[in-house]
């Protein structure tokens, strides 16, 4: 493999007595689209800033394409970002925003508005040059803040929960169009979020943040099907977890374990178990089963029964459950987990 | 619970939620009455008694309308001068108070720990609980001949010493606070992010500063400016005070009161200001300034 895009070693930054990142070791290739998925306050954000510059670490390196970045200002690097809160400049039109960066680094006048009118019709923003940020619509705001920011050219492009203040239809719209753009670009996207959808839907890997340190890197498939800790099982899905006696009883084997409720289905014989709650979520209707070996399992089903009314009448009926054994995910054992429990 | 308090206050309570209207009067009657009356009412008094005048002789007032006081004022190259000194002291103050502003409300909003941000405010706003006089009188005994000013610059007479430079000295002291406060609110509202937009985008600290925080800040510039130029236009205390010789719109108003019995012509000369400063309100109003008071 070449030089990677991203390389972190040791990573640490630590705010007073918190320590917010506890030691990362990362590598991001060339042109990939990674993820940064955690929740809020496991540190995620703090990495992108430190990879941006905007953060000096505690400890630890950032290497950019091979060159120690770690002590530099945000305006040596050859990153940029686009901020959650999209940062627009409200004195400048929409045009004046896109071009600022070009303009600092002495792009001369034509080559700028021609780069500039280019980034925006990349995000389809054609005709809005002349517009003030504050007469654009949440979205619109959003795709300005990416096409200030792929004007420059960059190597790595940081995402910081860009997508965070939408509503959901244009967020799916939003997760789609970026992939196609960073597609097109070829540029490396770092892309920090607390949505694991979001996180499975677009990226080529996706590295799971919990309390400071990295749970697990993978592809969202590795990430989804075999999670390496009991977090990242329960963060990234429903988890669903099978521990101890339970699963002795049901298994025959000891250690942590987790079917995922997609792969759960009702039978007329297998795991018996009383219906506990039935929820009606459109597509999906999900079921909460008590078991009488003892856990509480999550089951989502295609939503092919009909009426709410007859969903209702199931509730604190009995039923039996079935799955694969291949779908059965061990997850393995490790002090953390034994915390995690 | 409410329930249980029953009695007159809840009824007036619940009848006055029925009428809007009489609980608007209550609610303003008393401040659109001092409005009118005190407020407004002076400024009419002013405006009418600028075109009255004084018989030389007897030193009585004559209600008799005549422009005349006005005629004196745009004529005469003395009060020509006054004005224009006057604006141009309220110009130097607001320079000054820009200046030196800007970078403090910067550090207090941008760069000091939001721990110390409160106290930082305390301290910008306790000059101005201490009397305006006391602090006058003060830099009065500073630049006094022979004085620490003095002392400081290496001997007697090497200090500013009274005059049109101890005024604006004076001034830019005192109103320095109103232009810090407006700043600082402008900068608090500034998001971080905006910053290192800038910085990611590849820009150093100083064209950071010119390209985004300056033009950004404009309307409270303009809004602190609005405090400084208006009360260095007035005032005619400090003028007394450390001003030696020099005549400025306020003394030359206070003289026409005291020593010269002559009202009316006090009243015109203080139409010149009120003037200025609504010509200078149209002018920042479109920066967007006053909604930034």
């Amino acid at each position: 493999m070449s030089t990677p895009a991203i390389k972190l070693t040791e990573l640490r930054k630590s705010f007073g007595a918190v320590e917010a990142v506890a030691g990362i070791d990362l590598e991001i290739a060339d042109g990939e689209f990674f993820s940064m998925l955690g929740p809020s306050g496991s540190g995620k954000t703090t990495v992108l800033r430190m990879i941006a510059g905007f953060e000096l670490p505690t400890g630890g390196t950032v290497e950019l394409s091979g060159r120690d970045v770690t002590r530099l200002a945000p305006f040596e690097r050859d990153v940029n970002t686009v901020f959650q809160d999209y940062a627009l400049f409200p004195h400048m039109s929409v045009v004046e925003n896109v071009e600022y960066g070009l303009k600092v680094r002495r792009v001369p006048r034509r080559e700028r508005r021609e780069r500039a009118r280019s980034a925006l019709s990349s995000v389809r923003l054609e005709g809005f040059e002349s517009r003030k940020p504050s007469e654009m619509s949440g979205g619109q705001r959003q795709r300005v803040a990416l096409a200030r920011a792929l004007v420059n050219r960059p190597k790595v492009l940081l995402l910081d929960e860009p997508l965070g203040a939408l509503d959901l239809k244009l967020r799916e719209q939003m997760q789609v169009e970026l992939k196609q753009i960073q597609r097109d670009v070829g540029i490396t996207f770092v892309f920090v979020t607390h949505d694991q959808d979001e996180a499975l839907t677009m990226s080529d890997r996706v590295a799971v943040f919990d309390a400071g340190r990295i749970a697990q890197v993978g592809t969202p498939e590795a990430v989804y099907e075999q999670p390496a800790t009991s977090f990242v099982a329960g963060f990234v899905g429903t988890s669903n977890l099978l521990i101890g006696s339970v699963a002795e009883a049901l298994l025959g084997k000891k250690g942590t374990f987790s079917v995922r409720p997609e792969k759960i289905s009702f039978a007329e014989a297998g795991i018996p178990g009383t219906v506990a709650e039935v929820i009606y979520a459109g597509p999906v209707t999900r079921y909460v089963v008590d078991l009488d070996a003892g856990a509480r399992l999550t089951v989502v089903e295609q939503n092919q029964r009909t009426g709410t009314a007859a969903l209702a009448e199931l509730r604190g009926k009995p039923v039996h459950l079935t799955w694969l054994e291949e779908h059965v995910i061990e997850i393995p054992s490790s002090k953390e987990n034994a915390d995690a429990l | 619970m409410t329930v249980t308090t029953k009695g007159g206050g809840r009824q007036a309570a619940s009848f006055l939620h029925r009428h809007p209207k009489l609980r608007l009067a209550g609610l303003l009657s008393a401040p659109v009455l001092w409005l009118v009356v005190a407020y407004l009412g002076a400024l009419a008094v002013l405006l009418i008694s600028a075109f009255w005048s004084v018989n030389t002789f007897t030193g009585d007032l004559v209600k008799v309308f005549t422009v005349e006081n006005f005629r004196t004022l745009f004529t005469e190259q003395v009060y020509r001068n006054v004005a224009l000194r006057s604006v141009g002291v309220a110009a130097a103050v607001t320079a000054i108070c820009v200046v030196l502003a800007v970078p403090m409300a910067f550090f207090m909003a941008k760069v000091a720990s939001p721990k110390y941000r409160h106290w930082l405010v305390i301290a910008i706003l306790t000059p101005l609980w201490a009397s305006y006089l006391v602090k006058a009188y003060a830099w009065r005994v500073l630049l006094a001949n022979g004085g620490p000013v003095d002392w400081l610059l290496g001997g007697p007479g090497n200090g500013p010493g009274y005059g049109l430079f101890a005024v604006i000295l004076v001034l830019s002291y005192l109103w320095l606070p109103y232009m810090i406060l407006p700043i600082y609110a402008g900068l608090e509202r500034l998001p971080d992010s905006m910053l290192e937009a800038s910085a990611d985008l590849g820009a150093r600290a100083g064209r950071t500063f010119r390209a985004i925080v300056l033009p950004i800040l404009v309307p409270s510039i303009f809004a602190g400016s609005i405090f400084t130029f208006s009360l260095s236009l007035g005032d005619f205390i400090t003028v007394q005070i450390v001003g030696g010789k020099t005549q400025l719109i306020g003394n030359v108003v206070y003289a026409n009161i005291g020593a010269a019995n002559n009202l009316p012509f006090a009243a015109a000369l203080a139409t010149v200001p009120v003037a200025i400063m609504v010509v200078y309100l149209i002018a920042v109003r479109r920066s967007g300034a006053l909604e930034e008071l």
